[in-house]
């Protein structure tokens, strides 16, 4: 039911509602800026993180350069209005709350409860009970655990597991996912609970739950705690004390060092992308129990894809970077920030040749993962010279497709447990070989 | 919110702070406890309110002065012959926003540290109603038991 409303939600149906939108904001009087942030969400939207969510290029085309203009339109006239504003600026804020709060007095007695569908703006404008409903309650734990997200690193460390030079173990891998799963779920909803105000002021975040007020922030840091401890408990005691180890340090580097360091200074990206690799590292140590070289390469193909991915993304963010008050490369050390997309992209590449040096696949990998590696840096490099929004997007959708099929590639190329590949093998034999070989 | 209700209400977003006010519920018999709790809220809320209202404010504004002062650089006006806005491309404004951000870091970290304290309080002191609530009903069931 979820996954239905967002894809609706997303929807090109949509679009031509919001149109109308557009044309009673024109002619009303009161027109705020949130209306005009309201618009640029729906641009920005498909600048989502999560790997569901395929973004609509072509829509997203359609539609933005009329956006550009009506922002234009609309900033202009809000900015005339604020200008003449006295020092008591906040009496006046207070006295609009009330207006308008008399205005929506009428629309909230009928309407208490959350559309799941369309009417985004109507929804945004009334005032809504505190009250939390319980059939509410599964669509806002899962986006204040950001599910998609979570699944996201769920598959990561199954990759991790798969990719592990031991027979595979059905109740092992479906404990170390699970408790993956329940750790990840942990910490985004303490990132979360940390970020209440920056998100109302960021276009990509303005709709999470607690910026809502759908749930407090008790019951926020309650289900935090009830995912995290049995997470890491099921990971120590049911897989094995090293990969809860490092889901508990996942945790702690996430929330207490990446979260706070995101307004403080650039390091974040890098701790960032640590708290990335960590997942198929955890999936790695719950299959074998160590951590070995190939942990340490998967990590390492994962915290180099981390930085085409984020830096490409932030760059269409700068302007919310700016005014939410985070430092992000993107911002203040653009040409770092390009340079750096393009070094980890070459890495990948780098990476990909290393796996068969330490048995984790066979020779063919690094062959077959070329392509789509060099195209990703030839995106890289696109980036690093023009700097610009379109090679920006290029670069981040092609990321959301490069780490799925770098891993199932990598994954069919894996070098099998019981047989040790001959290197004249093709390609195609050795990969049915070792399909067989890993059916129970 | 309608007169009889007994929770609180959050509003649409500030058209400044882009925060949701929160119009509190006081119940006739508040304890001193959850008094607490409302007055940190009301405060966490003025105060957020406050930054953010000033900060976006400001944000506006040196963003048209800088486009102001950009285009007479180039010798354009604010408006071409059609009447639409002239705007910077997303690469001039980057220096406006990479100024922005540094200018305003000191800002950001103190209002960070505020930002935190309420949030943990109001957190904690939400947990302490919690529990006393709690408390309260499992006393009364026991008591309706016994009777």
């Amino acid at each position: 039911g979820l996954f239905i409303w967002r894809l609706r939600n997303t929807g090109v149906r949509q679009i031509p509602y919001r149109f109308v939108n557009l044309y009673h904001i024109a002619n009303d009087r009161l027109i705020s800026f949130q209306y005009f942030n309201f618009l640029k969400r729906m641009y920005v939207t498909q600048y989502n993180k999560d790997l569901s969510q395929r973004a609509k290029p072509k829509s997203d085309s359609a539609v933005s350069p009329f956006h550009e203009l009506q922002q234009l339109d609309q900033e202009k006239k809000v900015v005339h209005k604020i200008s003449p504003v006295s020092p008591v600026h906040q009496s006046w804020s207070e006295t609009l709350v009330r207006n308008e709060w008399r205005e929506m007095k009428s629309a909230a007695e009928t309407e208490d409860s959350v559309i799941p569908v369309g009417a985004g703006s109507k929804e945004d404008r009334q005032w809504k009970e505190m009250k939390l409903r319980l059939d509410d309650l599964p669509g806002v734990l899962a986006r204040l655990s950001k599910i998609k997200l979570t699944a996201l690193v769920v598959s990561t460390a199954s990759a991790g597991f798969a990719m592990a030079p031991v027979p595979f173990e059905l109740t092992r891998f479906l404990l170390a996912s699970f408790g993956t799963g329940l750790a990840s779920c942990a910490a985004n909803s303490i990132n979360q609970f940390f970020e209440v105000p920056f998100d109302s002021n960021m276009n990509r975040t303005k709709n999470r739950p607690l910026v809502r007020g759908q749930i407090s922030p008790l019951l926020a840091v309650c289900f935090a705690a009830s995912c995290g401890v049995p997470g890491i408990a099921l990971l120590t005691l049911g897989v094995n004390p090293l990969t809860g180890a490092l889901g508990a340090f996942n945790i702690f580097l996430y929330t207490c060092c990446y979260t706070p360091l995101k307004r403080m200074s650039i390091a974040n990206t890098w701790v960032g992308a640590v708290v990335g690799a960590i997942p198929p590292i955890m999936g790695w140590t719950a299959a074998t129990g160590s951590l070995d070289a190939g942990a340490l390469l998967l990590g390492g193909i994962l915290y180099s894809w981390q930085f085409p991915h984020f830096n490409a993304l932030s760059w269409g963010l700068r302007e919310d970077y700016s005014r939410g008050g985070y430092c992000m490369m993107s911002v203040t050390h653009p040409g770092l920030c390009r340079r750096v997309a393009l070094r980890h992209c070459l890495a990948l590449i780098g990476l990909s040749a290393v796996a068969p040096v330490l048995d984790i696949t066979t020779w063919t990998f690094p062959v077959i993962s070329l392509p789509i590696n060099l195209y990703i840096s030839y995106l890289g490099f696109q980036f690093y010279r023009d700097a610009d929004r379109s090679s920006s997007r290029k670069l981040f959708f092609c990321s959301l497709w490069h780490l799925p099929m770098l891993l199932l590639v990598m994954f069919t190329c894996k070098k099998s447990v019981l047989e040790k590949e001959d290197k004249g093998d093709l390609p195609g034999r050795s990969r049915e070989r070792a399909m067989e070989i890993r059916l129970p | 919110p309608p007169a009889h209700s007994h929770s609180d209400w959050i509003g649409p977003p500030d058209k400044h702070s882009n925060l949701r006010p929160v119009i509190f519920y006081v119940p006739p018999e508040e304890s001193a406890l959850e008094r607490r709790l409302r007055e940190a809220r009301q405060e966490a809320q003025a105060s957020n309110q406050r930054f953010w209202a000033r900060h976006n404010r400001a944000f506006r504004q040196e963003k048209e002065e800088f486009i102001y002062s950009r285009l007479k650089a180039k010798g354009l006006e604010m408006r071409d012959e059609s009447g639409q806005k002239a705007t910077l491309n997303a690469e001039e404004m980057a220096d406006f926003y990479k100024d922005f951000l540094s200018k305003n870091l000191k800002k950001h970290l103190q209002y960070n540290r505020d930002w935190y304290k309420h949030n943990f309080r109001i957190t904690f002191l939400m947990g302490q109603v919690a529990l006393v609530r709690a408390l309260r009903w499992l006393r009364r069931r026991k008591k309706n038991v016994e009777q």
